[in-house]
């Protein structure tokens, strides 16, 4: 019983619906909104994916249905071209756009000033480093950033919105996120597999994950996003995926479900 | 005892007060519609049930039972919908019985408002009533707090936005069977696609006169579920186990009588599973 309560455990019992707040007058203002979608990333021995829904909602109202959450940062404005790092952005739209922009200019400059382009790892950094700048008043987004390590191997890092981060071999975020998350453990990281007679008990070995291919890794995000469309009412429209391997970019749209 | 029980009442409400937080109810979140023609009339809905942003049930019915002729079409706690209409269904079916006369649309519409405006809302249960009696044709709306309308076309639930913009821009005075039909699957369509509470498929109730009511399940599915790409078959022996314990037939036998039967299925019908289709 305790632990139901414990966060707001009082002597007396207070009724909600006896509380009174005559004569005052409170304002509000609500700087965010959830646009809802949901994002994953998952990384090879040499590529990493991003992917996203494009479905943009407010309440059970659909904004549009092709609002990309994947970009390529640090590359043309309009092409993309000369990109070697993308992001995904999933949470509150208007704070993803702000913080891709404001990412974009910084891979940019640092191009500008050191005469070659910023590794991923560096870049992993100062992401972290502007999403802390705004600790009190956050962006209010789940961010993943993604591309190839100097060792030409995947690499993706996730954030929360006040920039802690960490390498990982694959996430999922946003709305559908509880329901990709276990799958992806299972599937990428094979948690919850053994090795069918290695033996019994305790001493029964569990699968050993390992890097997967390409192919199988692109089954596995458009599986993982159409079970999300049926059990999701702010996921589906479109899906897009963005695949960076040592020939560059792919960006590539596949249709979901639109109810 | 008739009726609700209230003796968890005052422990909820206690509770409740200290933070925790009140069960969330599945609800319709919902469009459902209904449009009168110039022989019946016709109500339909989408088949999503959410529980917040989830969907609970893909394909639920929200077209209820009330009298051969009158149907119901409803919105809002699955729960409520389901109760209150089950009740009604039952209550006006002993007054026909009591009366000797077919059951009225506004006889059920008035004991819906009647139960509902007692409970002052909370049975949050939004109705399209629909039917055909010796009056006629009868089409209404019932609020959760008790207020009705009656219009020759309704729309209802968090979708009846998009489906009455349809009829707004599509609806005639002089409808036939088939185009009340196409009119009222193209409302719910409009509510499936544009609103994020309602979903899958179509559902659709035709009440004529003289003629046996039609309930056309899943008259249309515009969204089939996606193929799978990958194969997602576990080896036999991949989950773990610590121990095993096998029960044999002689064992069972201590607690329970078995027969044995033929390898026939049709012996074991009893046996199989039921799926609704």
């Amino acid at each position: 019983m305790t632990s139901l309560m414990d966060h707001q455990a009082r002597e007396t019992v207070g009724y909600s619906f006896s509380e009174s707040t005559a004569g005052v007058k409170q304002h509000g203002f609500y700087p965010y909104t959830d646009n809802g979608g949901s994002t994953l990333g998952i990384t090879g021995s040499d590529f990493a994916i991003l992917a996203g829904d494009t479905r943009s909602t407010s309440g059970y109202n659909i904004n549009s249905r092709m609002v990309p959450k994947v970009f390529k940062i640090g590359g043309d404005d309009e092409t993309g071209e000369g990109a070697n790092i993308i992001l995904s952005v999933v949470g509150f739209a208007a704070d993803g756009t702000a913080l891709k922009e404001r990412l974009d200019t910084v891979v940019k400059m640092y191009k500008y000033q050191h005469g070659k382009p910023m590794s991923v790892s560096a870049c992993a950094q100062r992401l972290s480093t502007i999403l802390y700048q705004k600790r009190f008043f956050p962006y209010y987004v789940h961010a993943i950033l993604a591309g190839l390590d100097e060792e030409g191997k995947g690499a993706l890092y996730s954030y929360d919105p006040v920039g802690s981060y960490e390498r990982e071999q694959c996430r999922a975020a946003g709305a559908a996120a509880s329901l990709i998350m276990p799958f992806l453990d299972n599937q990428v990281n094979f948690k919850n597999q053994y090795i069918p007679g290695s033996g019994e008990g305790h001493a029964l070995v569990a699968k050993k994950p390992e890097p997967l291919p390409l192919e199988t890794v692109k089954g596995l995000v458009r599986d993982a996003f159409t079970s999300a469309v049926e059990r999701h009412i702010e996921v589906g429209d479109n899906l897009q995926m963005v695949i960076i391997t040592k020939a560059g970019i792919e960006e590539v749209y596949h249709p979901l479900k639109k109810d | 005892m008739p009726g609700f029980d209230f003796s968890n009442y005052n422990r909820n409400a206690a509770l409740h007060a200290r933070g925790v937080p009140l069960p969330k109810a599945t609800s319709t979140g919902t469009t459902i519609v209904g449009c009168i023609y110039d022989n019946g009339v016709v109500i339909a809905a989408d088949t999503r049930a959410t529980s917040g942003p989830i969907v609970a049930d893909k394909n639920c019915e929200k077209l209820h039972y009330i009298a051969p002729k009158i149907w119901c079409a409803g919105a809002g706690t699955a729960a409520d919908t389901e109760f209150t209409t089950a009740l009604i269904s039952s209550n006006v079916e002993l007054h026909s019985l009591s009366t000797g006369r077919d059951p009225r649309v506004i006889t059920c519409m008035t004991m819906l408002k009647q139960h509902l405006f007692r409970y002052q809302g909370h049975i949050g249960a939004y109705l399209v009533v629909a039917g055909v009696d010796p009056t006629g044709v009868g089409l209404y709306t019932v609020h959760a707090h008790g207020s009705t309308d009656k219009l020759p076309y309704v729309t209802m639930g968090s979708g009846s936005l998009a489906a009455m913009s349809v009829f707004e821009s599509m609806w005639q005075p002089d409808l036939n069977k088939e185009g009340a039909i196409a009119l009222c699957s193209e409302a719910i369509k409009a509510g499936i696609f544009n609103d994020l509470g309602s979903g899958s498929n179509v559902d659709v109730c035709v009440i004529e006169k003289d003629k046996p009511t039609q309930l056309l399940r899943n008259y249309e599915k515009p969204n089939e579920r996606g193929e799978k790409e990958r194969n997602y078959r576990f080896p036999r022996g991949t989950t773990a186990w610590l121990n095993q314990k096998v029960i044999s037939k002689e064992d069972m036998k201590k607690y329970v009588t078995i027969e044995t039967l033929s390898g026939d299925d049709n012996l074991a019908a009893g046996e199989k599973m039921e799926v609704d289709v």
